[in-house]
């Protein structure tokens, strides 16, 4: 399925190549300079194999080779991504913990109806209210991502922190909701009853049966919103003029700088492939059974 | 979308005498579905009438009274050219209640229609259409919705279709698998036997029986409609100028909000956040008076 979406996306972009030139008879010679008369498929092998080897083309815009800019992008990109993660992970676990022990009272109900709340808010909405209160009001957080030059690691992390927020807000009620369901599975489950009428302590059984089978799930829908996560940062950069790979597309897909835009979305297929497979490898070490059904 | 469940007190008493009364009745019992439904027909009756009671032409420039802050006279300010912000914010819901029940739309016939042919053909047509399907679903939608509109130009059609196409593939998920189970069933190889048509058995015979969970998904898929229209419009790829639409009001003001201009963009944020959240709740309602 990964390789399947990795075969199509330069599909796509070399349609949209072909769109916006097709009746321009006039940019004909710059066509010609940039190589796009040329055959699709000859393009397309050209470009593949150029990329491949680490050369993405030069960008129509900058007039220079994009592949700088992409892997600067990138970096910065998963600055921003980590930040995010590294909070939301440990929080959305805990917030669907928690709210499955507390099962129907009302701290289950807050956290249900909250996460599903933020979840279902566009990321540029809780963007601009989370701006408006800890940047404008408060004034506790700087309202740009874009620190000043040599920033050291503290700093940097300063000024991502309210970026990261709304992804943060994004992804919390899907990692929550589903800790909460996996664990409420497993609370319920013969496994459990068994620990319990054993005579072990509910702490026991909590951390060694109940957590253990109950985050496995959670472990794979993490991994599925990375495709999910990459979308909401062409919004969350472009929102807080950062300079990643989120801004580095929107901006080539304004000015039709299709190099840098086929470089960009490539670079964000493999690294969702990438992360598929982590997930599934983490899965299958993490939960044996996976591996016995497998030998069958 | 089944985080919540309904506030319906004991689902054991559902008993399925009159479906369609039924599943009314237990929608008018969901306290989250009627609040959801509320705040949803607010914005559908600002957004048919929204013009007869705005105090101002939402269009309107008035460069003096610029970026003045809530008064009486302006209840929510006015924008960096004067026009008056909550005017706007009512009128604004127009565009994106009419792009994105139309992408739904969209996506919940086309969606249907592929699950129906997926589910009841299996085999090879399967196999080759599920594996494309799972192919789009793994670009995000922003990305397929940026390449397709930087490719095809800026329009609302063209966000309709981007939109519609991106969410069929979901629908046709579910449909299949709805379909898979029912074409198991006696009335589907009691069809066969009198040799109705595959068509007529796909449409006639087993599509009305797999309604329940079409109108759940198609309910759940407005609020992301809704989610990629704003989100596109902010960015410059969706509904386009002059319109006041909220996405865009943002994505025009909100480089001045660190100067302090916060009602240029709160109440337009504000509004998409409403919205969004009555579908959702509304969609979660729907879930569970029709799985209760």
């Amino acid at each position: 399925m990964v390789f399947l979406g990795g075969q199509v996306l330069p599909g796509n972009v070399g349609r949209a190549i072909l769109g916006p030139f097709a009746d321009q008879r006039a940019v004909d010679t710059l066509n010609h300079t940039l190589g796009v008369d040329r055959p699709l498929l000859t393009q397309y092998w050209s470009w593949i194999s150029n990329f491949v080897q680490g050369d993405m083309g030069t960008s129509y815009i900058f007039r220079s080779p994009v592949a700088p800019f992409v892997i600067d992008a990138l970096g910065n990109s998963m600055k921003l991504a980590a930040v995010a993660f590294v909070l939301v992970v440990p929080i959305g676990i805990l917030g669907g913990v928690v709210a499955a022990l507390n099962l129907n009272r009302p701290l289950d109900r807050i956290i249900s109806l909250g996460g599903l709340s933020v979840t279902v808010l566009p990321e540029f909405v809780t963007g601009i209210i989370l701006i408006l209160i800890f940047g404008v009001w408060l004034r506790w957080l700087p309202i740009s991502a874009a620190w000043p030059r040599d920033a050291g690691f503290f700093t940097q992390l300063y000024y991502l922190i309210l970026p990261s927020l709304p992804l943060f807000l994004v992804l919390f009620g899907y990692i929550a909701r589903m800790a909460r369901s996996g664990m409420i599975e497993a609370l319920d489950s013969d496994y459990t009853r068994t620990a319990v009428l054993k005579g072990l302590p509910w702490r026991t059984v909590i951390w060694r049966h109940v957590l253990r089978n109950a985050l496995l799930p959670t472990i794979t829908v993490i991994a599925t919103q990375t495709g999910y996560l990459i979308g909401g940062l062409v919004v969350i950069e472009t929102l807080f003029r950062y300079q990643g790979i989120g801004s580095l597309i929107f901006t080539a897909a304004r000015g039709k700088d299709f190099p840098t835009l086929e470089s960009g979305i490539l670079t964000i297929g493999i690294v969702y492939a990438v992360a598929t497979l982590v997930a599934d490898f983490l899965y299958s070490v993490l939960n044996p059974r996976i591996r016995l059904g497998s030998d069958q | 979308m089944s985080a919540v469940q309904t506030t319906s007190p004991n689902p054991g008493d559902m008993r399925r005498h009159g479906p369609l009364a039924e599943v009314f009745y237990s929608l008018l019992r969901s306290r989250t579905f009627l609040v959801g439904f509320a705040i949803v027909l607010f914005w559908v009756a600002c957004a048919l009438f929204g013009e007869h009671f705005a105090p101002y032409d939402p269009l309107a420039d008035d460069i003096i009274n610029a970026l003045a802050p809530p008064s009486s006279e302006h209840w929510f300010g006015t924008d960096q050219i004067g026009r008056d912000v909550f005017s706007r914010v009512i009128v604004g819901s127009r565009d994106i209640l009419t792009v994105a029940p139309l992408a739904t739309l969209l996506a919940t016939v086309a969606g249907t229609a592929l699950g129906l042919l997926t589910g009841y053909f299996r085999g090879l047509v399967d196999d080759v259409v599920s594996r494309i399907l799972e192919a789009f679903m793994a670009i995000p939608v922003v990305i397929v919705a940026l390449l397709a509109i930087v490719a095809l130009g800026t329009s609302k059609t063209t966000v309709i279709v981007v939109i519609g196409l991106s969410f069929a593939p979901i629908i046709a998920r579910t449909v299949r698998s709805a379909v898979l189970a029912e074409r198991e069933l006696d009335y589907v190889a009691a069809a066969q036997l009198r040799h109705e048509s595959a068509l007529h058995t796909m449409f006639v015979e087993i599509l009305p029986n797999v309604i329940p969970p079409i109108l759940v998904e198609t309910t759940v898929r407005l609020g992301y409609a809704i989610f990629a229209v704003a989100t596109l419009s902010f960015m410059g790829f969706g509904i386009q100028p002059p319109s006041p639409d909220w996405g865009l009001s943002i994505s025009n003001n909100y480089g001045m909000i660190g100067g302090g201009f916060w009602w240029t963009v709160l109440f337009d944020a504000l509004a998409i956040a409403s919205l969004v959240i009555g579908v959702n709740l509304a969609a979660d309602g729907v879930h569970g008076a029709l799985n209760d």
